[in-house]
């Protein structure tokens, strides 16, 4: 019933994960497994808690109970060992805007440990892969969004993490750019990076290998999208996401 | 790690339209302009003279008053009163009034008495002016030696470390200490928080760069930009009013190296603390207001009341303006410094260790 990656070596492991603040509970004790390889569909209506759950996974921020395992690591216990281990996207873009296209990948590079060589071959094997050379002496900055995008992705995967973590990765870009990015997720799970993607795109969800859809906190539905469409007996995953975000009590925040 | 934070840190500096003039103009224009303005030497002061004497004693005192750079005999009035009104017009500052039989008395009795009045609006120039006026008075009898009978005592006054008493010698390590803390204080203070609201935080925090290294990273440049700045106005302060310090110029760069720690270190920590820019330039200001007014900048410490000594006490400022001074005008070598040394590096640890403490990668 999980999928074909059920075998494999748990990357993630979830078990009760619950963050609160003051009275309210953003994320209600969430509980799943992602495979290596996998790509795993993260999706809720806004407000529903996602990002933050994702950010509990990255490191960034300190459940109340509950705990997470990211390749092996404690996410409490052990968070510089999970940083080492896992690439991180978030929603809103945030390279350096007054660095080049290269320089970005320079430094993050750095930080992660690459010495300068590493960082010279594969800084011009992505941009090559990208077609993008041409902008390497680009500042950031100047670059248009959906570019942005795959760079942002591209300096996210670029010291091979075990997982990736994409928040919202394709929000405001045109549907060309949206399934170039896609190949991108494609070729990176291809390589055996796993990757963790939120989205509000449903003709997205279909791409990934097993959905899970939160509804107020908790996770209502895990599943493939074949598997989902027929308990849920409908043709797309829009559907699946409508019938159970009807039953959500949370406002939008 | 470091090299490749730190490169980008000069490269955000360097590209920025704004920051490469600030600290390059600023410190010039610093220099240039503000001993000037900054003016502590009382000049020019008009002064009234009502002579109601008219005798050769008081004329020879008018034109004494009048010789000395500090005063120029602006009207002579027929009445106190008349005096009045031009000080209430503003046309003089001080009234020097000459009482009849000013001379005969003089003579006669040792004891006759002029009547200096003030306007202390500003009250500087008026106290300033009073305590010059009477100096020149008491100095144009002695002179004269008048009374001729009792031995006047002489009283010489030497000053030291700044035989001239010149005031841009005393200003100049003062402004110093304000463009170090200006300039590396107040850029730090924005840095951090200007990552928060690009969000370029975000993507640092959930790297495994530990938070020692990232503090480190955002504190070299404003140390170098320091030793820049202070390179800048060393030299200024040497071509424009030959003033060079008296003691050891690596004693100067170490001490003031130290220094920037402490005000840079102090403006992280406001950074990491602050939610946005202006949050964090509003309580950058208000410790800098505080700094400067209690580190015996402008008024001596000595001077101040008790309780306000004791805030100048942990006052890193005060130390440095102490240093300052020391080096540049008296040539104090480090022996003579150990207190102020001491007092800075440990502001320095503590303000830079809670950088580290309260930079936070999770929440």
């Amino acid at each position: 019933m999980t999928g074909k990656f059920s075998d494999r070596e748990r990357v993630i492991v979830v078990s009760e994960l619950t963050k609160k603040f003051g009275n309210f509970t953003a994320v209600d004790k969430i509980s799943f497994d992602v495979y290596k390889g996998e790509i795993f569909g993260f999706l809720g209506a806004n407000g529903a808690g996602k990002t933050t759950a994702m950010r509990m996974l990255c490191a960034l921020s300190i459940p109340t109970s509950g705990t997470a395992l990211v390749a092996n690591h404690d996410t409490m216990r052990e968070s510089d060992k999970v940083k080492s281990n896992i690439g991180y996207m978030s929603q809103k873009f945030s390279l350096y805007e007054d660095l080049k296209v290269w320089e970005n990948f320079r430094l993050f590079g750095g930080i992660y440990g690459m010495n300068d060589r590493e960082i010279t071959e594969k800084s011009n094997l992505m941009l090559d892969e990208l077609g993008f050379m041409s902008e390497k002496n680009t500042l950031v900055k100047a670059l248009p969004l959906g570019w942005k995008q795959k760079l942002a992705f591209s300096v996210a995967i670029f010291h091979k993490p075990k997982v990736v973590f994409l928040d919202e990765p394709t929000g405001g870009v045109d549907p060309s750019t949206r399934r170039q990015f896609w190949e991108l997720i494609y070729k990176a799970a291809h390589e055996g990076i796993t990757v963790f993607v939120t989205t509000h795109y449903m003709d997205e969800a279909e791409y990934c290998d097993r959905v899970s859809v939160m509804v107020d906190g908790r996770i209502d539905a895990l599943d493939t999208p074949y598997n989902l469409k027929k308990e849920f007996k409908v043709e797309g995953m829009e559907g699946v996401f409508l019938k159970l975000a009807r039953g959500a009590n949370r406002k939008e925040i | 790690m470091l090299k490749y934070l730190i490169e980008k840190e000069f490269k955000a500096i360097m590209r920025n339209k704004f920051l490469p003039k600030l600290i390059l103009v600023f410190p010039v224009m610093m220099m240039l302009l503000m001993p000037w303005a900054a003016n502590l030497d009382i000049k020019d002061i008009k002064v009234a003279v009502v002579d109601n004497d008219r005798s050769q004693l008081s004329t020879g005192l008018v034109n004494k008053i009048n010789s000395s750079t500090y005063f120029i005999v602006e009207r002579y009035a027929k009445s106190y009163n008349d005096a009045k009104t031009m000080v209430q017009n503003g046309e003089v500052d001080i009234i020097l009034e000459i009482p009849e039989n000013y001379e005969k008395d003089q003579v006669r009795e040792k004891n006759a008495k002029v009547n200096i009045s003030v306007n202390a609006v500003n009250g500087t120039r008026g106290a300033m002016g009073g305590a010059y006026l009477s100096n020149i008075i008491s100095e144009f009898f002695s002179g004269r030696n008048v009374s001729g009978q009792t031995a006047l005592i002489n009283v010489a006054t030497q000053t030291r470390y700044n035989p001239t008493m010149d005031y841009k010698k005393f200003m100049v390590p003062a402004l110093m200490t304000m463009l170090l803390t200006l300039l590396c204080g107040f850029l730090p203070a924005l840095n951090i928080v200007s990552e928060k609201e690009a969000g370029t935080i975000e993507q640092i925090n959930v790297t495994p760069i530990p938070k020692f290294t990232f503090i480190f990273s955002k504190l070299i440049p404003y140390w170098i930009i320091g030793f820049i700045v202070l390179t800048i106005v060393i030299l200024l302060a040497k071509i424009i009013y030959g003033v060079s310090p008296v003691g050891s110029l690596a004693t100067f760069y170490l001490l003031a190296s130290v220094f920037v720690l402490v005000v840079s270190g102090l403006g992280l920590v406001i950074s990491n603390y602050s939610n946005t820019m202006q949050q964090a330039m509003f309580v950058m200001f208000f410790f800098m207001l505080i700094m400067i007014m209690m580190a015996g900048l402008f008024t001596p410490v000595d001077s101040m009341p008790e309780w306000a000594q004791l805030i100048a006490g942990i006052n890193p400022m005060r130390y440095f303006i102490e240093i300052m001074r020391m080096l540049y005008l008296k040539g104090s070598g480090l022996s003579d410094l150990t207190r102020q040394i001491t007092a800075l590096a440990l502001f320095a640890a503590a303000f830079n260790l809670w950088a580290i403490i309260s930079y936070r990668k999770k929440n």
